[in-house]
């Protein structure tokens, strides 16, 4: 939000729109609206498979019913409305620039870092996947200092190990530094 | 008075040396995340949640206090220095504060909020201390239709009152209700939405939601828009007021403290209304002195009511178990994850935490401005952290946070599921209030709702039963229509209308 110029409104729309007439339709919208029926849809498909206890009057089905009812009708609102031309405000804050298109690449390599993360920490431990996860998600963002990156890492992920292990008393998985930490 | 006498045996509790260094600790943790640039309150404690795992229910709150204020003090320090509010509660105090800084008056806008934010939040932490076991006990008498209803009621308001898109609110909602769904149902034992997975039938941790949610969501939107020139951070001395400062400090605080504590206490959207209503007022009973080039009064009334507000959110969180903004639904959380039952029996069945607690925020404000003043320099420094560290931060925290709650690897995997659900949030313009209320409060409602229900023997009519709940489903639908015919009526783009109002 341009809170810097327009300090008392918020802008309807960030992205820069067509000027004159109704503006496309931000079609990636449509996409949210298909996922929304599909999470509503098989919420209520999933309500079916349970059974009702014996003298329980609503059961376990209700809620799920109307949840899923209730999201497929937003989700057809919401293709209306795009139809029509409605767009979402995308958030702003202190480090967002919104003046500039989105930058999808350094999204897929910090999404990348933690899929490496969730795949190795039993494995090498917290000790070396997060040092190794704070140097690779710093790179993704535009840092060259690798080395630098790698020590800062190694100083957190060692430091915060030990402060849970000692201060909290909870260990986190020591991979195989086991014995060593 | 009984109440006070309570509270000052809360004051006995809290105030050990070894209570007092948590406290300590909770501010100065809780200030330095909140002051890091695109980190709201909610995210510095759902971030620091981890911090309190080894700590008993006594302790950890005492820290949580100090997390809380310093988190919403950081925050502040935030919009007053770069002009780029992270939350919305803070806009009102970036309008005057920024153009305070520019000045030269950095040290006067920070002092002033500082200041103002410990007035208004002791005065909101002694009424809730008034207020809140007076509510429980009516609490404790109403039945589950009515409880039910409230559920409903602080949904829709929450809902509708933020953001310009109601449909976006509610559709937040309901991914959030639907989050609530996953796992085993509490009357029947039947997994829902679980994939057959029985990790996921065990039920999501509420503080691998959250962290999602905010930070990684956060973290991973920023990264696909940061900014490319660092942002101009103004230098700060040591925060003081001179004479007329505090003359023309002290009403506002008053003012924007009595404000801020009824929009908290009742579920009407947190900060953002009373912040900006305080802004109108004091710029009208300036009659436009000094408004706009950086008048005090601007700054001090908006972030009193801010805080008072904050803590007017105790009174439906401690009387009834219901959580009205972001930062107060992961305090819920976290008092679940110690087996306490939030609801209006909470006052009598765990007094003595409760008293500890409210006695812990008058506490930890107070350390706030011990500790603040002679730091806002230090914190300043913080804003210019370079970018990658901070985000790189964000993530080793976040994930250290998930993996730490159950030290499960798939903790880590479904914090990446609920940090990409964040992140298309804030693609899509949706608020994140809303889904977090959701999976807060829908399995609470449903409770209620079963229960209602079961004792009606299934008839709908056992859910309007009471008086009470009849009266709030009113409100309810009126909050929900009355905005949309005036729209209808008006047709006004409703960024002119706030314009207008300023004026």
């Amino acid at each position: 939000m341009s809170a810097i110029e327009h300090p008392a409104g918020r802008q309807p729309d960030n992205r820069p729109a067509p000027e004159a007439g109704a503006p496309a339709p931000d079609r990636a919208q449509y996409g949210l609206a298909v996922l929304l029926a599909g999470i509503g849809g098989y919420t209520i498909y999933d309500a079916t498979t349970l059974k009702v206890g014996f003298g329980d009057p609503v059961g376990p089905q209700a809620f799920p019913f109307v949840i899923g009812g209730v999201m497929l009708f937003l989700a057809v609102l919401l293709a209306v409305a795009t139809a029509r031309g409605d767009r979402g405000t995308a958030e702003a804050g202190e480090d967002v620039d919104l003046s500039q298109g989105a930058d999808w690449v350094t999204v897929l390599k910090l999404v990348a870092v933690l899929v490496f993360t969730i795949a190795t920490i039993d494995w090498l431990g917290w000790a070396i996947t997060g040092a190794l996860l704070f140097a690779g998600a710093a790179w993704s963002l535009g840092s060259r200092t690798l080395i630098r990156d790698l020590l800062v890492g190694a100083v957190l992920s060692v430091g915060s190990w030990y402060a849970f292990y000692s201060g909290l008393g909870i260990a986190l998985s020591p991979g195989i530094l086991d014995g060593i930490l | 008075m009984d109440n006070l006498d309570l509270l000052m045996g809360g004051l006995d509790a809290a105030l050990s040396p070894e209570n007092l260094l948590y406290a300590a600790l909770g501010v100065v943790l809780g200030t330095f995340v909140g002051v890091l640039p695109g980190i709201g309150p909610a995210m510095a404690v759902a971030l620091l949640l981890p911090v309190t795992f080894g700590l008993g229910p006594t302790q950890s709150f005492i820290m949580f206090a100090g997390i809380y204020y310093g988190g919403m003090y950081g925050g502040s320090t935030t919009s007053i220095l770069l002009n780029t509010p992270g939350e919305s509660s803070s806009v009102m105090t970036a309008l005057e504060g920024n153009k305070m800084a520019k000045k030269g008056r950095a040290a006067q806008a920070l002092a002033t909020a500082a200041i103002g934010s410990f007035v208004a939040g002791t005065i909101g932490t002694l009424l809730v201390a008034f207020f809140a076991p007076t509510l429980a006990d009516i609490g404790v008498e109403i039945g589950a239709p009515s409880y039910f209803a409230i559920v409903v009621l602080a949904m829709v308001l929450v809902t509708s009152v933020l953001g310009d898109s109601k449909l976006r609110g509610f559709i937040s909602l309901f991914l959030g209700l639907t989050i609530g769904l996953v796992g085993l149902d509490l009357n029947t034992g039947q997994a829902r939405l679980s994939f057959d997975q029985p990790l996921l039938a065990d039920r999501l941790d509420i503080v691998v939601v959250a962290v999602g949610i905010f930070a990684l969501g956060e973290a991973l939107w920023v990264a696909a828009h940061l900014r490319r020139k660092p942002l101009e951070v103004i230098p700060v001395g040591q925060p003081w007021m001179g004479r007329s400062d505090w003359r023309r400090s002290w009403k506002p605080w008053l003012r924007g403290t009595a404000l801020g504590f009824p929009f908290g206490a009742v579920p009407a959207g947190g900060a953002e209304t009373p912040t900006f209503l305080s802004y109108v007022l004091e710029r009208r009973l300036a009659k436009g002195r000094e408004f706009g080039e950086g008048a005090i009064e601007g700054v001090a009334g908006p972030e009193a009511a801010n805080n008072a507000s904050a803590a007017g959110t105790f009174v439906p969180l401690l009387a009834m178990g219901i959580p009205v903004t972001a930062t107060s639904a992961v305090m819920l959380a976290a008092l679940t994850g110690y087996g306490i039952q939030p609801g209006p029996q909470l006052m009598s069945t765990e007094s003595d935490l409760v008293w500890t607690l409210l006695a812990s925020l008058l506490l930890g404000n107070a350390l706030l401005l011990v500790l603040n003043l002679p730091l806002a320099p230090l914190w300043a420094k913080l804003l210019t952290i370079p970018r990658p560290y901070l985000y790189a931060g964000i993530l080793f925290f976040a994930s250290l946070g998930a993996y730490a709650a159950n030290l499960q690897a798939f903790d880590v995997f479904l914090l990446l599921v609920f940090g990409l659900v964040g992140l298309m949030m804030r693609r899509f313009g949706l608020p994140v209030l809303p889904l977090i209320l959701g999976v807060i409060l829908g399995p609470l409602g449903e409770t209620r709702f079963r229960e209602a229900l079961t004792i009606s023997g299934g008839e709908v009519s056992g859910l309007f039963d009471e008086a009470l709940a009849v009266v709030l489903y009113v409100i309810a639908a009126l909050a929900i229509v009355v905005p949309l015919v005036l729209g209808a009526l008006r047709r006004r783009d409703p960024a002119q209308e706030k314009e207008r109002m300023l004026v």
